[in-house]
């Protein structure tokens, strides 16, 4: 993708220069209607603070919650998130695409 | 990811040069491919297809699933000659995700009248190309027919590694610039990067299709590759 976006991997390394942990999310796959695309980024420190985005506002909650636990605990872990998966997340995409977003450490 | 490699990633971002990440998706490990470096690397074809295309994705190879992170510069398009063509080149350029610039010291030609929200430099090229980073992921246009400005914006260009360099003017035209090159040093090889007579045989007549037939040459040079690009 063209770099014309905030810089979101700048912040990732700035914050993590300053000492906070640090969670960077990735769109890897998207099926369907999908409101961000592939590669897109959010990046999320202890503090749940966040910067960029991987659905445009309709799952960043739950990335935020489980970005949590990739910095406690340093395991990466690919999330799924769309209307086939409605009972295993609360939430899901309004447009009926269904994203894995994929959440790692910054360590 | 490990922040050395997030770090080189940014590194080579803020350089204006192609880097991708790949991350074995099954194991989390994770290793940066420099542009320089691609050829080298195991997953060398499609991460090659992938930089082309400016795109990331996920790839199933006989050795896994992994991710490409691709980072592609914004590409630029510069131009000699604040021009009737370049009226019309410089917004479908910006339509298409360029960052425009156009380059003429006549300042009757390069005025803002002409050319709302567009980058015009009114100096000679040797002041106002050298800021400007020409570099992999620049397209330069010559529109100018004025061999003083054309020229050593031309041979500018050719110093650096443009992907696209086009160049208007008839054959006759193009054979007498390429004379002055070639007494100017330029060799063979350099010469023969520059697309002329300029853009793809669409027939276009009015400058707005000459605009269109010089931005599809220069989007089949950016996507297709080599030996296609010079068939389209």
């Amino acid at each position: 993708m063209l770099s014309r976006d905030e810089d979101i991997l700048k912040a990732a390394e700035d914050w993590r220069k300053d000492g906070r942990g640090v969670a960077l999310a990735t769109v890897m796959e998207t099926w369907g209607s999908a409101p961000r695309p592939v590669g897109s980024n959010l990046v999320i420190d202890a503090e749940g603070n966040f910067l960029g985005s991987v659905s445009g506002g309709c799952v960043e909650g739950a990335v935020v919650a489980e970005a949590m636990d990739v910095i406690e605990d340093g395991k990466p872990r690919m999330l799924e998130f769309g209307v086939a998966d409605e009972t295993a997340w609360k939430v899901g995409l309004s447009c009926g695409g269904t994203i894995r977003v994929y959440v790692e450490k910054v360590s | 990811m490990k922040i050395d490699i997030l770090h080189e990633l940014n590194a080579e971002r803020a350089a204006r040069r192609a880097v991708v990440v790949v991350t074995d998706v099954a194991s989390g490990t994770q290793r940066l491919v420099k542009f320089a470096d691609i050829a080298k690397d195991p997953l060398h074809n499609v991460i090659e297809k992938h930089v082309r295309m400016g795109k990331s994705g996920m790839e199933e190879t006989t050795q896994g699933r992994f991710f490409l992170t691709v980072h592609v510069p914004s590409p630029q398009l510069v131009i000699t000659g604040a021009v009737h063509i370049s009226q019309a080149l410089a917004p479908i350029g910006q339509m298409l995700g360029y960052d425009v610039t156009i380059v003429d010291p006549r300042t009757a030609f390069a005025s803002v009248e002409r050319f709302p929200d567009i980058k015009v430099i009114a100096e000679w090229p040797d002041v106002a190309l050298p800021p400007l980073n020409v570099d992999h992921y620049t397209a330069f246009v010559a529109l100018t027919h004025d061999p003083k400005i054309d020229d050593p914006a031309l041979k500018h260009a050719l110093s650096r590694e443009c992907f696209y360099i086009g160049a208007l003017g008839s054959r006759k035209t193009h054979a007498k610039r390429v004379e002055r090159l070639k007494a100017a040093g330029i060799n063979d090889r350099d010469i023969a990067r520059i697309h002329a007579p300029i853009g793809l045989a669409i027939g276009a007549v009015s400058p707005a299709e000459i605009a269109v037939a010089i931005m599809g040459e220069i989007t089949a040079t950016l996507r297709l590759k080599a030996e296609k690009a010079e068939a389209a």
